[in-house]
């Protein structure tokens, strides 16, 4: 009888154990270079430390302070809310226009998926540097020798020749617009993998009502799609709101304030002036923007799926 | 006559909507070819010659770039990387989805939202205490610190995906397999991960894109160049050597030519991993 009961919790202590040897190696892994770092932005944010010295020095929220008066900072965010604002809307109308092309029966409609998506493929690193070439301002011997400007002076557009990423007024612009050809292709995935889950005969039933394709379009397709619009904007804003190695590839790493970006600033006052609990509070500021916007969408778009 | 002309608009339409497709298309590979065309370039045609196909092709760039370039030091580590953080992850994420999805334990569901949350939460500051804390434990600049921080880079996507796809699997054959005396153990890498082979591929596919292209932590960890990964390379490359486009071309043509064979063959795949990590996200 006792041998028995004890056989059962051995047998049931075995089970119980062996869940969690299952899930150990995660969970460590995930503890350490996670879970650890996580927790240490909030303390060392803080902080005032260098990085180097034994001792950090706790000064409150003294960071948090500085940051509302950090100039480059905010300028940085701008930025980056610019180079948001052209994906949200150039990439992602592009992205649309392209998924809605795709969605009937159309010849090679394989070939242009698997073409759309070759950007989203490559990194960061090789797209900045093949685009940094093409748009290079360098001259040899009186001619071009960038693609983009060697092109417009052959058409005789010679007014239209730039240094594009050192020039202040171009530089941001050109990373947006490389940044919105390297994301198309994926919110083209998206929306045409949305517009491939709406049922046929929705269409086939407003047709016989007698709506028009526009009509249908802005009726059945629209309000249909409007879960997976919030989705892409949400991925799109995050995605290009922490864009960086981008801006590092294509405009290198020195200090021009023209191309500064938020994680680029976290980086400088880490690795530039070592002060490393800055650092974090830039990180917390800005993960908290970042979430406010992502939740404020998911109300928005939950309010519309009641309507 | 109404059926003609209905007829010609649509095919007017269908020319305009491939016209437009195909310009996009264009748009997509044309800087792709410039790249390998102008490695093919010596550095005085690159500055000269500017049809796309040039008149002579020097592929001796790419011997030059995998050489004299440190090329090969760069591609060998990346594929070292990219084979153990995604063998890595396989293992780890196929153990604790496993154990998520099927076995029965106290805090199951405290440990799985902490990985769900993980991937909701964006700080973009968490690689300061990272690197910080790599440094402490003197794994900053090793391969195995890489590695490590790179296996949990791709951990909780992993092992979202890889749970949702035990969720759906039934359950038959691993009860058959308890019942004749298989321990949980031998179950999961008998039973379960064949059973589950194509969410592991999808795993598979998405974290070796993920590794390959990784720059930021490699930015941050690795300073010696015998370490470096293909992208620090040819940035630290690009840093040096920042006259040298043909070589510099040459670089990148190697490390995207496994990009896009990989991508070629994997495609399905890849898309597929896409939509679920989106869904996650």
């Amino acid at each position: 009888m006792t041998a028995n009961t004890r056989k059962i919790s051995f047998e049931g202590l075995r089970e119980l154990l062996g869940g969690y040897f299952f899930i150990l190696p995660a969970v460590l892994i995930f503890s350490v270079f996670y879970i650890y770092p996580f927790v240490q932005t909030f303390i060392l944010s803080l902080r005032e430390w260098n990085g180097i010295s034994l001792n950090s020095q706790f000064i409150g929220f003294d960071n948090f302070q500085e940051i509302l008066q950090d100039g480059v900072w905010w300028l940085s965010m701008w930025h980056a809310a610019y180079i948001t604002l052209i994906a949200l809307t150039f990439q992602n109308a592009l992205a649309f226009a392209l998924a809605l092309s795709c969605d009937r029966d159309i010849r090679l409609r394989k070939f242009y998926r698997v073409v759309f998506y070759l950007p989203p493929v490559l990194s960061e690193v090789v797209v900045g540097l093949i685009w940094q070439w093409i748009l290079y301002a360098g001259m040899q011997n009186g001619e071009h020798v960038g693609l983009l400007n060697y092109f417009l002076t052959k058409i005789h557009m010679n007014h239209l020749v730039h240094a594009w990423l050192s020039d202040p007024k171009t530089a941001l612009t050109c990373i947006a617009i490389v940044h919105s050809w390297k994301g198309f292709g994926w919110g083209f995935i998206i929306l045409l993998a949305g517009l491939q889950t709406i049922d046929r005969q929705l269409y086939e039933a407003a047709r016989v009502d007698g709506a028009g394709s526009f009509s249908i379009f802005k009726n059945v397709t629209i309000p249909m799609m409007i879960p997976v619009f919030v989705m892409v904007m949400i991925l799109t804003i995050l995605g290009s709101m922490q864009v960086f190695v981008l801006v590092l590839s294509m405009v290198g790493q020195g200090l021009v304030y023209h191309t500064e970006v938020p994680v680029t600033r976290i980086l400088a006052s880490m690795t530039g002036t070592s002060r490393f609990g800055y650092a974090c509070a830039l990180g917390i500021v800005f993960g908290l923007i970042l979430m406010v916007f992502s939740f404020t969408l998911n109300k928005i778009s939950r309010k519309f799926k009641q309507e | 006559m109404f059926h003609n002309k209905y007829r010609a608009a649509k095919t007017l339409t269908s020319i305009l909507t491939h016209i437009f497709l195909m310009a996009v298309a264009a748009t997509c590979l044309f800087p792709l070819l410039w790249m390998v065309r102008s490695a093919l370039m010596t550095n005085e045609t690159i500055f000269t010659d500017k049809s796309f196909i040039p008149q002579s092709l020097h592929f001796k760039n790419f011997y030059l770039a995998w050489t004299a370039g440190g090329f090969a030091t760069y591609f060998l580590n990346s594929v070292l990387y990219t084979v153990c953080v995604v063998f890595g992850i396989v293992l780890i994420a196929s153990l604790a989805a496993y154990a998520f999805s099927r076995l029965k334990f106290p805090g199951k569901n405290f440990f799985f939202y902490i990985f769900l949350a993980a991937m909701m939460i964006p700080l973009p500051g968490s690689f300061v205490p990272l690197y910080v804390l790599m440094t402490k434990l003197h794994l900053a600049n090793t391969r195995i610190g890489y590695i490590l921080c790179m296996i949990n880079v791709g951990l909780s996507l992993s092992i979202y995906m890889l749970k949702t796809f035990f969720d759906k699997m039934p359950s038959a054959l691993e009860d058959a397999a308890r019942m004749d005396g298989c321990s949980r153990i031998g179950i999961w890498l008998h039973v379960a991960l064949p059973l589950a082979r194509p969410a592991i591929a999808v795993i598979i596919i998405f974290n070796t894109l993920n590794v390959w292209n990784e720059y930021v932590l490699a930015m941050l960890l690795l300073n010696d160049q015998s370490l470096m990964p293909l992208q620090r390379g040819l940035m630290v490359f690009q840093g040096s050597h920042s006259v040298d486009y043909p070589l510099l071309m040459a670089g990148l043509s190697i490390t995207v030519a496994p990009v896009v064979l990989v991508y070629l063959f994997m495609q399905k795949h890849i898309i597929k991993g896409l939509c679920a990590g989106a869904v996650a996200g």
